[in-house]
This record gives structure tokens, C-alpha cells and sequence, in this order.
């Protein structure tokens, strides 16, 4: 019984260690946000400041205009979940349709670009939004975002909607609602969880997006998000580390909250992907 | 069709004994028009992305007005010669066997371990290694760039200190182990999407199994062998497509921290197609280039997975009794 307990508890003195080292960069990035420059530069390694500052973040957040950065993400983020969420729950809806032709060619390609590499994609896709007249704007970049992250929300929801009995919405349906109406006011409602594991996945996506918001803001810095900001800041000013730190606290916190509030949907909607 | 009971209870045939096709589409109008706004996001994010690149890549082109110096295939033929090409494709596929060799196997001990119901805080330990996976990328990388600062980070600090090295070692600034240090952040922040993967896998291991090998007096080492094992194998297959997919496409943690330097010790085949499309410094952007080297460098990942098709599926054949 002992022998087991030692066995059994042994590996906490493996983990904790290893969990500590996993998040000290987050540890230590909150707490120089907090320090002063010159502690940062002489001070020792403790991880409490000694006399707390908010210059850094006032730095950050108006001298490096991480509040423009800010309000960018946020209105990149959420055009890019509410385009993810219409686009997808409509097609899901349409292809749940029993017997609708052509149906299969069109999964076929949706499921087989998931395994084409498309790293190579943006030069079109940039030329594309450009020609659009959408270059300058964040509403381009948003549908740049949204259209190769369409796939699995598609499928989610055409699953989802597969499986609603038909005795529903024939119902909908003997009531004098028409397609348009028993999607908007029966299915949709009816599809909150898979809405709430779309807009989620999407929304840290979208957030912690770099490639397509750096190059749809190279011309415009004031479009910049808080990923390219944080890497317009630091190619200007290498070493005002407490600032940095600071501005990095303003980019990951409120994902990170988000985070931690619905871990649950997160991580079994990353786990969903691979099941099915 | 055993449509034809349902058939009166909907309101839509218009033309119910019209001709044939025409009538089927009309029932499906709606369908349609809902797949309308699908098709056009997705066609002209990801479809006509896939096969402009191939157009472009046969035109000298700078981006201005449409492409017309058609140049056959001379941008391929020199992608295909261009050394720096393939230093970035190597540096590349170091990422996906980083996250092969050394992510998969870690991540699926942990999982192993995370997911026996006896080991307490198992939740805990779990949040804590997703943690760098929400992040941003970009931010996070440099965060920890400073860490290594050979001036007064805190990493060289500590070695310092202890007296493991004589001079700071600069990280991220010494070709030598740039790529290295680059490989093990990556392998640091995707670890927890990976985890997350065999977790999953091994919740479809059934329990009653399990249960029948503890009574069968099977201890852990065979019940892994013998049951754990087969059950996941046709997941791993997934699991790695989907790593190896991920790791090949890291761009922005390599942009971000070292921009491809130092003396592209680091440059990826993302860097390197962003640098001859986008890069200010380049007096005129080659489009043209950057697509063919795009292209190729699409058409070389394809081979690396068709590559492990059959070798996936020999093994998977083969862990079955």
C-alpha cells in the first residue's frame, strides 16, 4: 500500500517542476509589466517588484497605441466569428438536406483541401481582397481569416443538423414556416452548442492571428492587431523590456481569461477535430 | 426515393411533374442559395487561392496591373535551383520532424499519464501545458526572446550564475543555435494541441477492455502493448497529418522573434515566400517567384505525405493481431 502511494504521488515531483518551468514565461511576463525599467535592468530575480508601476502599460497602451491594437483585434475577431458563424451554419444547414444533389462533390472538396498544404495561398488571396477594394480595411482581412477556417465549422454544423429529427421540422414546416424561417427560428436556436464551440474555436483563432492581419496592414500600421503590434514594438524598440512585457500582458490576458472561462468547449471542440 | 410519402407535406413543387432535373433543383433552390455564400468565401479564400498561385507562378510579375511577361517555367526552374530555397525547405521540415520525433512521443507519455483517474490535479496539469497553445504566437515568441537575451536575460543569468557557461550564450543570435532554440519554443507551444489529441484518442479506448485485462492480470506495460496501442494507432495517423501539417506552415514565430535571421540560419519556406511578395525592402515585389516557390514548396509537402501514406498504413497493418 505504501510502495503504491510513493508510486502513485512520485510523479507530482516530476510534474510540478515541469509545469513551472511550462509557465514562467507567463509568470514573468506579468511580472516585469509591473517593474520599473532600472529594476528590470539591475534588479535581482524576484518575480515581485519592488514598487509596483503602471507606467509600462500607460507606455504600452497609448505611446505604442496598443488601445488602436486593442479595438483592432476585437472588430477583426468578432467580424471574422459572425462571418465563420453565417456562413457556416447556412451551408451546414443546406447540405443537411436529404437528397440534395451534388452534395458529396462538395464535402469531397471541402474535406480534401483540409489536407492540401495552403501556406502558400496568400499572394492570391491578397491580390483577391485587394481587387475587391477591401485592401484597407479590416473587413478584407476578416474574410481572408474566415474563408480557409470554414471546413470544420461546416461540417460541425452539418452534422449537427443531420442529426434533428425530421418530425421537427416537418412540424416547422406544417405551421406555415417556410426554409428560411425554420432555419432562423427553429434550427439555429436549436444549434446554441455547436454555435458557442464554432464562435469560441474561431474567436482565439482570429485573435492569435498573425500571418493574414500582417500583411493586410503593411501599409496601414493604424489597422495593426495586437500580434503585429507587439512585433511592429519590438523591431522598434528592442529593449524596453517592461514595456514590451506590459503590451504583451494587454495582447494574451484577455484571450487567456477566455480562455480559462471555457476551457471545457475549447478543448473538446480540438478534440472533435480529431474524432471525426 | 422514399421521398414520395413525404412529398405532400412540402409546399415546394411547383412544377411536380415537370421535367425531372429542373424540378429537383427547384426543391433544392433554397438549398443552394443557402450554399451560395459557402462557395464564394471558400472559393475565392481557398480554392482560387490554390489555383491562381499556379498562374502567377508562370509570369515575371510585380504585382502591378495583370500579369503579362509570361515566362513559362523559369521561376520554377529557378526556385528548384535557388539554394536559399532549399536551406528554408530543410528548415521547414526540422520543424515537422521536431514536432514528429520529439513533440509526439512526450505528449503522448503525458497523455498516458494525465489520463489515469488516480493521478490527482490530473485537470490542473492539463490546463497548465494548454496554456502557451492560447497565446499569441507572436507575442509569446517574443516574450521569451527576451528571456534569452545574452544581455541580462534571465536564462543566460541563471547559467551564469551556476556556473554552466563562462559567456552568456546568445540564443537566438548565433547561427548555430538559433534553429534549435526556434524548433524548441515551437515544440513548447504546440505541445498542448497535441496532448489534447492523444487525450482524445485515448478516451476511445473502451473501458470494459481495460477492465478485462486488469482481471486477466495484464499488467500496465502489456495492457499499453496490447490494448492502449492498437486502439490509437488509427488516430495517431491523424494526429500526425495534423501535426505535420501545422508545423510545416510555422511562420509566425519565426518572423516574429528572428525574422528568418541570423543570416537566414532560421528562414522557413514561409519567410521566404513573404520576403520576395511583401518584404519593403525589396526594391520591387516578384509575385511571380513567390507563387512558383509557393507552388513548389505545396507540391513538396503533398510528396512528404503521400510519402508516409503507405508506410502509415504497413504499420497500422501490421499493430493489428
Amino acid at each position: 500500500m505504501n510502495r503504491r502511494f510513493v508510486r502513485r504521488n512520485g510523479w507530482h515531483l516530476l510534474l510540478i517542476p515541469v509545469c513551472l518551468v511550462w509557465i514562467y514565461p507567463f509568470v514573468w511576463m506579468v511580472s516585469a509589466a509591473f517593474k520599473t525599467p532600472r529594476e528590470m535592468l539591475i534588479g535581482g530575480l524576484s518575480l515581485l517588484p519592488d514598487d509596483a508601476t503602471l507606467d509600462n502599460f500607460q507606455r504600452a497602451w497609448t505611446t505604442a497605441k496598443f488601445s488602436t491594437y486593442t479595438a483592432n483585434t476585437i472588430t477583426f475577431s468578432i467580424a471574422v466569428v459572425i462571418a465563420v458563424l453565417l456562413v457556416a451554419s447556412t451551408a451546414g444547414y443546406a447540405l443537411a438536406r436529404p437528397g440534395l444533389p451534388g452534395k458529396k462533390v462538395l464535402v469531397g472538396v471541402l474535406v480534401a483541401t483540409m489536407f492540401i498544404p495552403h501556406g502558400y495561398t496568400i499572394i492570391p488571396t491578397f491580390l483577391l481582397v485587394n481587387g475587391l477594394g477591401l485592401g484597407n480595411g479590416l473587413l478584407g482581412a476578416a474574410l481572408a481569416q474566415a474563408g480557409p477556417a470554414l471546413v470544420v465549422p461546416v461540417l460541425l454544423f452539418m452534422g449537427f443538423f443531420s442529426g434533428i429529427p425530421k418530425e421537427l421540422e416537418e412540424a416547422a414546416r406544417m405551421d406555415g414556416a417556410g426554409y428560411l424561417r425554420t432555419y432562423w427560428r427553429v434550427m439555429l436556436p436549436l444549434a446554441k452548442p455547436v454555435m458557442g464551440t464554432v464562435a469560441l474555436m474561431n474567436f482565439i483563432g482570429a485573435w492569435n492571428a498573425f500571418f493574414i492581419p500582417l500583411v493586410f496592414t503593411l501599409g496601414n500600421p493604424d489597422l495593426r492587431t495586437l500580434g503585429v503590434g507587439m512585433y511592429g514594438f519590438y523591431g522598434q524598440d528592442t529593449t524596453d523590456w517592461t514595456g514590451l512585457a506590459a503590451a504583451a500582458c494587454i495582447s494574451v490576458i484577455p484571450i487567456v481569461v477566455v480562455f480559462l472561462f471555457l476551457q471545457r468547449t475549447f478543448v473538446e471542440g480540438i478534440a472533435g477535430a480529431v474524432k471525426s | 426515393m422514399t421521398t414520395t410519402v413525404e412529398r405532400p407535406l412540402e409546399k415546394v413543387p411547383v412544377a411536380p411533374r415537370g421535367p425531372r432535373r429542373p424540378g429537383r433543383f427547384r426543391k433544392h433552390l433554397w438549398s443552394y442559395l443557402f450554399l451560395v455564400p459557402m462557395v464564394l468565401l471558400f472559393g475565392g479564400f481557398t480554392v482560387w487561392p490554390m489555383i491562381a498561385s499556379w498562374w502567377y507562378g508562370f509570369f515575371n510579375w510585380d504585382g502591378v496591373g495583370n500579369p503579362t511577361d509570361w515566362v513559362g517555367f523559369a521561376n520554377f526552374a529557378e526556385v528548384l535551383q535557388a539554394e536559399s530555397f532549399w536551406r528554408a525547405f530543410w528548415h521547414s521540415f526540422a520543424f515537422s520532424l521536431a514536432a514528429i520525433f520529439i513533440e509526439m512521443p512526450l505528449a503522448l507519455v503525458l497523455a498516458i499519464l494525465l489520463n489515469s483517474s488516480w493521478l490527482r490535479f490530473r485537470n490542473l496539469y492539463r490546463l497548465v501545458l494548454f496554456l502557451p497553445v492560447v497565446a499569441t504566437t507572436a507575442v509569446i515568441g517574443i516574450v521569451i526572446a527576451i528571456l534569452l537575451d545574452p544581455a541580462g536575460g534571465l536564462v543566460n543569468r541563471i547559467l551564469l550564475d551556476t556556473g554552466l557557461v563562462d559567456q552568456p550564450v546568445n540564443f537566438l543570435g548565433s547561427t548555430s543555435t538559433a534553429l534549435p532554440t526556434l524548433l524548441a519554443i515551437d515544440v513548447w507551444k504546440g505541445f498542448g494541441i497535441t496532448l489534447i489529441y492523444w487525450l482524445a484518442a485515448l478516451q476511445t479506448v473502451p473501458k470494459d477492455l481495460q477492465e478485462a485485462a486488469a482481471i486477466d492480470g495484464a499488467g500496465f506495460w502489456r495492457a499499453l502493448r496490447f490494448i492502449t496501442l492498437p486502439v490509437v494507432t488509427p488516430i495517431a495517423i491523424v494526429i500526425l497529418l495534423l501535426v505535420f501539417q501545422r508545423s510545416l506552415n510555422t511562420f509566425d514565430l519565426v518572423r516574429a522573434v528572428t525574422e528568418g535571421g541570423p543570416d537566414y540560419a532560421t528562414d522557413v519556406v514561409p519567410t521566404y515566400i513573404y520576403r520576395y511578395a511583401f518584404d519593403p525592402s525589396l526594391q520591387a515585389p516578384r509575385y511571380g517567384f513567390a507563387s512558383a516557390a509557393g507552388v513548389v514548396f505545396g507540391l513538396l509537402t503533398l510528396v512528404v505525405t503521400l510519402l508516409q501514406a503507405p508506410f502509415l498504413k504497413r504499420r497500422l497493418a501490421g499493430g493489428k493481431p
